[in-house]
């Protein structure tokens, strides 16, 4: 139980996906100019996780050992069926919901973080319990990563920036420095 | 020159400068920011981008007839995922020693939404011919893009370049530029500078059309 605890606090916080692995940057960087959205996508995105390290697990448990070669085309199909498979069960029983995130459903597939959960959980040989609890605090904290810049973002938006910096350059030097703040987190570990 | 010649010509040079993917385009973010911590890093994970992104615009213009419109997409991400595989396992036979280093940003370059972007926006488009060119062009400009960064968070961060000590001993390396946060905040950086530069050369034009104006 402890162990899932530590998996848990260590790909929300310490290890975060976005501002320690540099994953799933395109959506960080793309969609992230409204609290609103980039709460509603983080949250999307933590779904699909979930999903995914299941069927990571069932494909390495089940079919990769005998065909090792297979193991990124499989995990790519995998997920893009998902989210095919979660964009039409979405469309169907809430459409309101559906229109709300718009384009940025599909544009889940091409999420490095989700591939990249797949791998990483792969590589360091996760069980079931480990890999969903991986998967749960990767999602949340993308979720969190995602939320500040945006909230940094729309702070930004009603103050006197330079036209030259504003766009990309600004965002990349928030993230460098919300990056540097998340880096105080590696201090909860070294103690025990 | 003749005029396929230069055909060729445009599409190479575009992806260098004028639409270079990284500094225009803000593509291929993750890889970018996540390998060049080192130059030697930078240059492996550029290489294999370039052969993932060569071999897949050859085969995509080249069967764009035979894949239905509908699953393009899911057809193109195979199609990288086979090339990712094939870079993956050569590295892993050639240079042990980086592979491990790149570690999970090999099997990564599958996502990398540059490469898919080059597949919709222009190899399903386009002739073979025309679909190399580009994607040549393109991941030059992806090579460039990852070197400098690299080049600058190595110099700073370690204070070598290739693993070759620059400044002697007296040098106190800024470690911070090596760590996450040196990613972000040195690509801020180089974006502002492409700005600055985009914006020189505005205003240099505007001032051109202005004396072109008064002078006629």
């Amino acid at each position: 139980m402890q162990e899932l605890f530590w998996i848990f606090i260590s790909s929300l916080l310490i290890n975060n996906f976005v501002l320690t692995y540099f994953l799933g940057i395109c959506p960080f960087l793309g969609v992230s100019n409204s609290l609103e959205t980039s709460f509603r996508l983080g949250l999307a995105t933590t779904f699909v996780m979930l999903v995914t390290a299941l069927c990571a697990w069932v494909l390495n448990t089940y079919l990769l050992i005998y065909a090792p070669y297979l193991r990124l085309i499989s995990f790519i199909v995998v997920i893009a069926s998902t989210v095919q498979f979660i964009e039409m069960l979405i469309k169907k029983l809430s459409p309101a919901l559906f229109r709300a995130l718009g384009i940025f459903l599909p544009l889940i597939t091409t999420n490095c973080a989700i591939l990249g959960l797949a791998i990483f959980s792969t590589n360091r040989g996760y069980g079931f319990m480990e890999g969903i609890t991986y998967a749960l605090g990767a999602g949340l904290g993308f979720t969190i990563a995602m939320v500040l810049l945006a909230g940094l973002r729309e702070e930004s938006e009603l103050s006197d920036v330079p036209a030259l910096i504003e766009g990309t350059a600004m965002n990349l030097i928030i993230a460098g420095i919300l990056s540097m703040a998340f880096m105080g987190f590696a201090g909860l570990f070294s103690s025990t | 020159m003749t005029e396929s010649e230069n055909r060729d010509y445009n599409e190479f040079i575009k992806g260098i400068w004028r639409d270079n993917p990284v500094f225009v385009q803000v593509l291929g973010m993750c890889p970018m920011l996540a390998v060049t911590n080192s130059a030697i890093n930078a240059i492996a994970m550029g290489g294999a981008t370039l052969f993932v992104l060569v071999g897949s615009s050859f085969l995509v213009a080249a069967f764009k007839k035979l894949i239905p419109k509908q699953v393009r997409i899911s057809c193109f991400i195979i199609i990288i995922a086979t090339f990712v595989t094939v870079a993956d396992y050569t590295l892993l036979a050639l240079v042990p020693g980086v592979h491990k280093e790149l570690g999970a940003f090999i099997p990564l370059i599958v996502a990398n939404c540059m490469i898919l972007g080059r597949q919709e926006a222009f190899a399903s488009k386009n002739t073979v011919r025309l679909s190399v060119m580009d994607a040549l062009g393109m991941s030059t400009g992806f090579v460039i893009a990852l070197f400098t960064l690299g080049a600058v968070r190595e110099i700073l961060g370690a204070g070598s370049l290739f693993g070759i000590s620059l400044f002697g001993a007296a040098w106190e390396p800024w470690v911070i530029m090596i760590l996450p946060p040196g990613g972000f905040l040195t690509l801020g950086l180089i974006l502002l500078v492409f700005n600055w530069m985009t914006h020189r050369k505005q205003m240099f034009m505007e001032k051109v059309a202005e004396a072109q104006r008064s002078g006629s």
